[in-house]
């Protein structure tokens, strides 16, 4: 059994984007030296070694005075991924040399867009030449492991800026690159008060045509919102869907550790006032096949026969363009993925 | 006979939400058969349904005590009737068991359809009817407006109507001391042969049916061998009583004029139906009591499990609330789409209505009911006539010499601003006007003939929708008349859904097809494969749409690792495919059928 991976929470902002439903609260350095106190005595309570390390948030880069120290506690193997988000303001020289100099090797970097106007529309508070410079200073740093966030089905969004976001990218020192379609959350400011957006169709048709321009570019796709250069996916990543285990410290982080799955309030004084955190079960005993099946689907590898065999009977309900069999696995197309979660319910609809 | 002079035997005509349950209730702790503290609110509709929808759907009848002003001790029973059209004829035998009526009218909207129905319904059987002025507490109220109404309209004297507010209690003595005068004491000899007429009934699990009467001739005792007239049924009585305001109070015989209950281990509630004479089986009368007549069903429906592993415990659902209503008809039936279920028959749409949420609510079964129907008339070539409540079993068009519909007589009324709205309602539902009353200077009755396939679907609603609410109808069947009819098919993907078969009129099957296609579509999520929805008559495609194949469903981000979140809504995708029925390759929601249920013309 391979070593779990951490997830470490980090729950400021310097501004709530509008279309976040993740925990975040405002930043203060004070609070941020408490959140990382109780972070290590979390890490001293578990004592546990790791293979992979994510700094998630909320806006981790805010709390880059803090990684170090944290770091200082975490054991893990000597050849371990360790990323942080960041967002493109945060990441002057002086600090991607401290996560750099403390041990972080991967950046994954909110980049969103290429095109000015889009990331207004998404309440960004950076440019698109701010977040490029700031990939460059990474990389002139000592990253060589960089992935960038960019969305999908933003207002304003056409055809034409997809393909001239990707482009840009394509000429940065990426390594990976995550492209999340834009989900509108009941509980976030576009939830209350929604955007003008790509319809259904559209949004689709922009999600393939991203696949196909992200693969012309060489980031293979690995994962429904993932890809990748060859070689470079992400470990911690991948450990959510070939449900391996995690540990999820900080307020509103989750896990799957020794057989269950656990989360932890969205509070972060509560957080900071216990002497460890306390685990909120969300199931004790998560069924393992329904959960390969769910999770292993959203993966370009797809699930082996063992798997899919015990729901073979929904497969003739699954147009068969958004699936192939290939190696025995079992796999979706990009067209599947779109419908990712209906074929999925259907599917598990005949398990048993 | 001296009994019969402190026996007053009435009921209550009112209009939905006029008040009546609430007079029931202060006159019932006004005689203080209950206790207040024992009271629920509103003791006569004790079924949830009735309380929520403000309706009595059951008859029910208690008896009282009142000791008036003359000093005289007076027997009121106090007979409740149901307040819905779909209930016309129960009501009318509530109404035969009774000297006379209390109507409430409320002194705030005046006369309503149901209250003028039901009226002249008493008057034409002789009743006294007591009218009562409510809810003059309301600041909107005109009593002297309504009173004025009542005589213009009814033509009973009411100028000195007690001015009542059942809420705040004012003046229900004055409702008392009106039912002891104006009211006269019950008649009939009590050493004639027993006539006794039935009223309603209900099954009790320890004693069988009970069978609530009033006697009009002769006694019963227990012991007593009886016949029920009209089914032949013979029983031996056990046990006779009055209706306490709580429980049932046995005693030692029930005499002409009096109103009270009978047991005799009466297994089958479909032997005692409401309007039957019960009579001695040794010295029988000559003949029953008149106006019996059989309740035939006059809407049909399927009623089909959601689940079809529950189909034994809707068929159980079904026996128990069939023990409690002689109306309701099933057999069992099966679809291609539904898989097994019943054929369902109804008084009307509201007896449907109460029975359908009855089965979810008291059984707990989730249920899909296909669109409701009404029975049909079909001469065929060879010289046979059909009977046919269920578009699966309609003829071939080639073997159909004459097809007939039920046709009802419906009244109208509503304020005289709605006229034009109303007929245009009528016109559309393929109306034939008859005529039109003014009852006041600002209210009309218009008077219509319509099928009454035309009413199954939302004319209520649609009515109500075009006037604001204020107007109120009824109606009354009239038989089978000459019509031009088709079935009109749903095919999804291909594939005939024999749930969403329609007989429909030739005239407005093009524009009912579009209109189905256009819901269907509306309420059917889009899939992983493109569905074509086609309506056909006769094999020939009447209208077309098309569901598009779903393009977007995808949960993006898995926050941080958070995959119970993703569970949870799979698992919610998984339930509403349970909720949904497969054909073939298609999942439809039973919003859909829903929707092409309630189908209007808006």
């Amino acid at each position: 059994m391979s070593n779990p991976g951490l997830y470490i929470h980090v729950p400021f902002c310097r501004k709530k984007c509008p279309y976040c439903d993740f925990y975040s609260v405002g930043y203060r350095e004070e609070l941020a030296e408490r959140y990382a106190d109780a972070v290590i005595r979390n890490l001293r309570y578990y004592n546990e070694d790791y293979d992979t390390v994510y700094f998630g948030g909320g806006t981790p880069s805010l709390m880059a005075r803090q990684i170090p120290r944290i770091l200082d506690e975490v054991h893990r193997t000597a050849s371990a991924e360790v990323t942080v988000e960041c967002n493109p303001l945060e990441m002057d020289k002086e600090t991607l040399k401290i996560l750099r100099g403390c041990g972080v090797n991967r950046l994954s970097v909110g980049i969103q867009s290429a095109v000015d106007g889009e990331l207004a529309a998404l309440g960004r508070t950076h440019t698109f030449e701010q977040a490029r410079q700031a990939v460059l200073t990474a990389n002139k740093v000592g990253f060589y492991d960089i992935s960038a966030d960019i969305m999908i089905g933003t207002p304003g969004q056409t055809a034409e800026t997809l393909t001239r976001t990707i482009g840009e990218l394509g000429n940065l020192p990426l390594t990976h690159i995550s492209a999340y379609m834009l989900k509108i959350e009941p509980n976030t400011v576009f939830g209350k008060k929604p955007p003008a957006l790509p319809d259904e169709d559209e949004t689709a048709e922009l999600y393939l045509s991203a696949v196909r321009l992200l693969e012309n570019a060489r980031f293979m796709q690995y994962e429904v919102s993932n890809f990748a250069r060859r070689g470079m996916t992400s470990r911690h990543n991948l450990k959510y869907w070939r449900r391996e285990e995690y540990l999820g410290i900080g307020a509103a982080a989750h896990s799957f550790y020794k057989g269950k799955r656990f989360a932890v309030t969205r509070n972060l004084r509560e957080f900071i006032a216990s002497e460890h955190q306390t685990e909120l079960v969300t199931d004790e005993n998560p069924n393992g096949i329904e959960e390969k099946i769910m999770l292993g689907l959203r993966l370009a590898e797809g699930i082996p026969k063992e798997l899919w065999e015990l729901v073979q009977s929904g497969l003739p309900l699954i147009p068969k363009q958004y699936y192939k069999i290939e190696n025995d696995r079992l796999s979706l197309t990009a067209d599947g993925f779109l419908v990712s979660n209906e074929i999925i319910a259907t599917l598990l609809t005949y398990l048993n | 006979m001296d009994y019969q002079n402190k026996i007053r035997n009435f009921c209550i005509i009112a209009h939905i939400d006029h008040g009546k349950s609430t007079l029931a209730d202060r006159i019932l702790e006004q005689t203080e058969t209950v206790a207040k503290r024992d009271m629920e609110e509103q003791l006569l509709d004790n079924m949830d349904i009735e309380r929520e929808r403000g309706i009595t759907i059951k008859a029910r009848a208690v008896r009282l005590k009142y000791h008036a002003d003359d000093g005289g001790d007076y027997i009121f029973n106090l007979i409740d009737t149901p307040g819905h059209v779909d209930f016309n004829y129960e009501v009318s035998r509530s109404l035969v068991a009774c000297e006379g009526a209390i109507l409430i009218v409320d002194a705030s909207q005046g006369i309503e359809a149901q209250t003028l129905a039901n009226t002249y319904l008493a008057v034409e059987n002789d009743l006294e009817v007591v009218p009562v002025v409510n809810k003059i507490d309301l600041p909107s109220a005109h009593p002297q407006e309504v009173k004025e109404e009542i005589e213009n309209v009814i033509g009973i004297e009411a100028m000195d109507a007690p001015e009542i507010s059942a809420k705040m209690g004012t003046n229900i003595h004055a409702v008392m001391e009106e039912i002891v005068h104006k009211i006269p004491a019950p008649k009939g000899d009590f050493n004639a042969p027993l006539k006794a007429l039935i009223f309603d009934s209900y099954y009790d699990s320890y004693k069988g049916v009970i069978v609530y009467v009033r006697v009009k001739e002769g006694s019963i005792k227990p012991g007593d061998k009886i016949r029920m007239m009209a089914s032949g049924a013979e029983f031996t009585t056990v046990e006779v009583g009055y209706m306490g305001a709580t429980e049932l109070v046995p005693c030692s015989e029930l005499k002409a004029g009096e109103v009270g209950y009978i047991a005799a281990s009466i297994k089958s509630i479909g032997d005692t139906k409401v309007g039957d004479t019960v009579t001695s089986a040794t010295t029988p009368a000559d003949e029953p009591l008149s106006g019996y007549r059989e309740v035939n069903p006059m809407v049909f429906s399927g009623i089909y499990p959601a689940d079809g592993a529950k189909y034994p415990d809707l068929r159980e659902a079904l026996d128990k609330l069939q023990l409690n209503d002689a109306s309701l008809s099933f057999e069992p039936e099966s679809s291609v789409a539904l898989g097994f279920g019943f054929r369902c028959g109804f008084l009307g749409l509201l007896h449907m209505d109460v029975v359908q949420e009855r089965i979810e609510r008291e059984y707990d079964l989730d249920i899909i009911t296909t669109a409701p129907s009404v029975v049909y008339k079909i001469e065929l070539t060879d010289g046979e006539v059909k009977m046919i409540d269920n578009p699966f079993n309609y003829p071939d068009t080639t073997l159909i010499k004459q097809a007939y519909e039920p046709m009802v007589n419906a009244h109208v009324y509503a304020p005289s601003d709605y006229v034009g709205n109303i007929m245009e309602l009528c016109q559309n539902r393929r109306g034939v006007f008859k005529d039109m009353k003014y009852i006041d200077q600002s209210r009309v009755d218009l008077h219509y003939e319509l099928p009454l396939n035309e009413i199954v679907y939302d004319f209520f609603d649609a009515l109500k929708s075009r006037t604001r609410g204020y107007a109120s109808y009824d109606y009354e069947m009239m038989g089978f008349a000459p019509s031009k009819l088709v079935k009109l098919d749903i095919m999804l993907n291909g594939e005939v859904i024999d749930a969403l078969s329609f007989i429909v009129h030739a005239d407005s099957a093009y524009a009912r097809a579009r209109k189905m296609a256009e819901k269907l579509k509306e309420h059917i999520p889009r899939q992983l494969f493109e569905i074509p929805i086609q309506a056909c008559v006769g094999g020939k495609i009447i209208a077309r749409e098309t569901i598009k194949a779903l393009r977007k469903d995808v949960l993006a981000k898995c926050y941080g690792g958070d995959i119970t979140r993703k569970k949870k809504l799979l698992e919610k995708q998984k339930e509403g495919k349970k909720r949904m029925r497969r054909f073939g390759t298609v999942e439809v929601p039973q919003e859909a059928f829903m929707a092409v249920l309630k189908l209007d013309d808006e």
